[in-house]
């Protein structure tokens, strides 16, 4: 079902914001907050339902939905974007603004952080302008004990004339509290009076005098006060909403006011800018003046630990060594740990197909059939996830490690002077780092950067960095052709040469994202805040579950979506003979002068472009390609792979041209269809598969001719 | 006593201010104050990136990242 405005006047309300309802008369509970507040972990403590949380800020920006049952009321919770404020500035803060203020949820649930009360109180105050049916859920309460900062949550609620419920929402402490006081205030048994921020006497005049008018007019759809206060401000969204109103007489009125207003407030503010000023530092203030009421630090050094942790990760001598150690750190277990998993995984997967061949033969399918879901489909799948799952299962829960932590906004932090002379946003580093991970993933987080450009920028650029599915391609291909002399020394120099890979692509990102700040997406960077949180221990058993559920098997079940179809139409193209030549040796004729020019043979560009499904397929197509065995495999060794590629002319150029154009070339299927999705635009679907691919191309070709002028 | 009055990206590592004027605008302006950088709000300046660029400051219980940008154009007395 999909809320639309019940009147025609709140037509001004572009974000309309689709969500099912659990019943047909279960209770609409929306949950607001601050990035970092754990207010996704309260979301899925309440409903159960499997989400992400991340330690980073602005993670959850699209609205999450969930349901619970809570003493014979059916509840729908949505969890609307992280925000600091509601006076919107970004399209996160629109929608939260625009759900709570239209979709009229029965109750707002404000989940605000223990150990930093004072800075969200603000929004609280705001949400509190606009309705009345809250609940504040003060959460992370033992982090705020273990950092004995004491908080009198009955004073707070005395205060803020609201429930106030403390939580710890990952040991579902407080939980139960919540829920009844959602009931409570959902079911009208409790006539909460909220605290109305007041401001100065000129504008608490003006205010009075809009009000008078506009309250007809909003016929109780909005609160009067909070629509008044927007229209002194010269909210363009309001005042749209308001001259969009059918009552023509009210709004005649309402014009009379606002003149009144308007001049009320000029003899004591010159401009619009001194009046916005006015109203967010009278909320400001607020919270201080609560937060000094309310919360006691009993010690003055409360986060001396994460300073001092600090002074280390984020050091000008050891912030960047021990940041590309770590990663470093993670790409080495991830490398190595995968080699293991990834045999054992194709041993069973060989096994099952030994099995179903006596299977098919047993019931003596025609051999055609055995061929195509066999050899085709079978086999790509099971080559598909033998690959990919064990460098996921490790990498995943690795990155959500330093995640959970709180690490990866001091990567964003030790590196954003780069991304600055890019003209980009410093948490690209993050959705980078994702990258690494898979690209559509990498693709989604992209969310978390707030300004349109910079965001569209890190979309469209995230591609370059290669994902869990190119790393087997730059890994054999390292340690066949550049470790491949160095005997006990293999793991260590195929480690460095991928690094060498990562930084290459890391250049690659930023001077790309640099010439499109420059170019098609001209801007300067806009506002830049990072908020670096409180470091969190991490809890193991959770990141295990939730890294393995929601990323590994998500990206590994689409993976293998796609592996199917496309091993079904390798195994035909393979099989198909045109006077003696099979399909795919066509193709590969038609793109060998391509493939010459850019040290690469029609083969390997083909493959390029067969494995668009998903990346990790490229090797076996190559491999099978050259085999003619007409179905993917996997040769039993490196050095029997080596072998067979050297028979096929292949040279350190070739390997090196090859790994080039791995890095850069047009993103996977998975991955197109996310960026159309983030950006619902075709142009910069377009743009995101010709950017790589144009640099991936002209790359090789100049790699190839440096090599032969240099005669090497 | 009047205190010196300093660009927040002038002010020393290890030093606080006090917050005399925003001299950002629009949208820039209202996100800082959103973040709670009102007139006399303490901040302290952290530590530099390793890079060079953005600060870490602390107000109000939490520490927040700024460019050179943003913090040029936040005024403070140096405490």
């Amino acid at each position: 079902m999909g809320l639309t405005a019940q009147s025609t006047w709140l037509g001004a309300l572009k974000n309309e914001i689709a969500f099912e309802k659990f019943g047909t008369d279960s209770i609409i509970v929306a949950l607001v907050g601050n990035p970092n507040t754990g207010k996704s972990t309260v979301f899925n403590s309440l409903t159960g339902l499997k989400q992400h949380t991340g330690n980073w800020p602005g993670k959850t920006v699209t609205c999450a939905e969930g349901f619970y049952e809570h003493k014979g009321e059916e509840i729908s919770l949505v969890d609307l974007p992280g925000t600091y404020s509601l006076l919107p500035n970004s399209v996160e803060e629109e929608v939260a603004r625009d759900f709570i203020c239209f979709a009229k949820p029965q109750c707002c649930v404000v989940v605000t952080d223990a150990t930093c009360l004072e800075r969200n109180l603000n929004l609280v105050l705001q949400v509190l302008e606009i309705t009345d049916r809250a609940v504040v859920c003060v959460n992370l309460i033992d982090e705020a004990k273990r950092k004995k900062i004491h908080i009198d949550l009955k004073k707070l609620s005395h205060i803020l004339g609201v429930p106030v419920v403390g939580t710890n929402a990952r040991e579902q402490e407080g939980l139960d509290r919540l829920k009844d006081e959602i009931n409570n205030i959902s079911l009208g048994k409790i006539k909460a009076s909220p605290l109305k921020v007041k401001y100065d006497e000129t504008i608490e005049r003006a205010i009075k005098v809009i009000e008078e008018s506009l309250y007809p007019l909003l016929k109780g759809e909005l609160d009067s006060r909070w629509a008044a206060l927007r229209l002194i401000e010269e909210d363009k969204r309001i005042i749209d909403m308001v001259n969009n109103a059918d009552n023509l007489l009210s709004k005649e009125l309402l014009k009379a006011a606002l003149k009144e207003a308007k001049g009320i407030l000029e003899t004591r503010y010159a401009c619009i800018d001194e009046i916005r000023d006015a109203i967010a530092t009278a909320i400001v203030l607020k919270a201080e003046e609560i937060s000094r009421a309310t919360v006691r630090f009993e010690n003055t050094h409360y986060n001396e630990l994460d300073r001092k942790i600090d002074d280390i990760l984020t050091s000008k001598l050891f912030g960047i060594p021990i940041m590309l150690a770590l990663l470093g750190f993670v790409f080495w277990l991830t490398i190595s740990g995968a080699n293991y998993l990834s045999e054992i995984l194709a041993e069973s997967f060989f096994y099952v197909e030994d099995f179903l061949t006596d299977l098919f033969l047993y019931f003596g399918v025609p051999e055609w059939i055995y061929g195509a879901v066999v050899l085709g489909v079978y086999r790509t799948v099971a080559w598909v996830v033998s690959v990919m799952l064990p460098p996921m299962a490790i990498f995943f829960p690795l990155f959500t490690l330093l995640e959970d932590l709180g690490y990866l906004p001091r990567v964003a932090f030790n590196l954003d002077n780069f991304f600055k002379k890019a003209h980009t946003h410093g948490k690209q580093a993050l959705t980078m780092c994702m990258g690494f991970g898979c690209n559509a993933a990498g693709v989604v987080s992209c969310r978390i950067i707030d300004s349109p450009r910079e965001r569209l920028i890190a979309t469209i650029t995230n591609n370059f960095v290669p994902c869990n599915g190119r790393f087997p391609t730059l890994i054999a291909l390292s340690t066949i052709f550049i470790a491949g002399s160095f005997g006990a020394f293999q793991t260590v120099i195929a480690t460095i040469a991928v690094m060498v890979a990562i930084v290459f692509a890391v250049l690659i990102t930023l001077m790309v994202s640099k010439i499109l700040s420059q170019t098609i997406l001209k801007g300067l960077p806009s506002t830049f805040t990072l908020e670096l949180p409180p470091y969190r221990k991490p809890q193991f058993g959770r990141i295990l579950v939730r890294s393995l559920l929601d990323r590994t098997i998500f990206v590994l079940a689409r993976a293998a979506l796609v592996a199917a179809p496309a091993g079904l139409i390798i195994w035909l193209m393979t099989n198909t003979y045109i006077d003696n030549i099979s399909i795919l040796g066509w193709c590969a004729k038609f793109f060998e002068p391509f493939g010459r020019i850019m040290g690469l043979d029609g083969y390997i560009l083909l493959a390029f472009f067969l494995g668009l499904p998903a990346n990790e397929i490229v090797i076996p197509i190559i491999i099978m390609s050259y085999t003619a065995s007409n179905s993917l495999m996997e040769l039993e060794t490196l050095a029997s792979l080596r072998q067979l590629l050297l028979a096929n002319g292949w040279t350190w150029v070739t390997a090196v041209c090859t790994m080039i154009f791995s890095l850069n070339h047009f993103p996977c299927g998975t991955t197109l269809l996310t960026i159309y999705k983030e950006t619902q635009s075709i142009k910069w679907t377009v743009a995101s598969f010709l950017i790589p691919t144009v640099t991936g191309i002209l790359l090789c070709i100049v790699f190839r001719l440096l090599v032969s002028l240099l005669g090497i | 006593m009047e205190r010196e009055v300093v660009s927040l990206y002038k002010l020393p590592i290890g030093k606080s201010g006090r917050v005399k004027m925003l001299t950002a605008n629009g949208n820039i302006r209202r996100r800082l104050m959103d973040l709670g950088l009102v007139e006399n709000t303490v901040v302290e300046a952290l530590r530099k990136s390793p890079s060079g660029d953005p600060t870490a400051y602390q107000f109000r219980g939490t520490v927040i990242a700024l460019r050179s940008e943003e913090a040029s154009n936040i005024f403070v007395h140096v405490c």
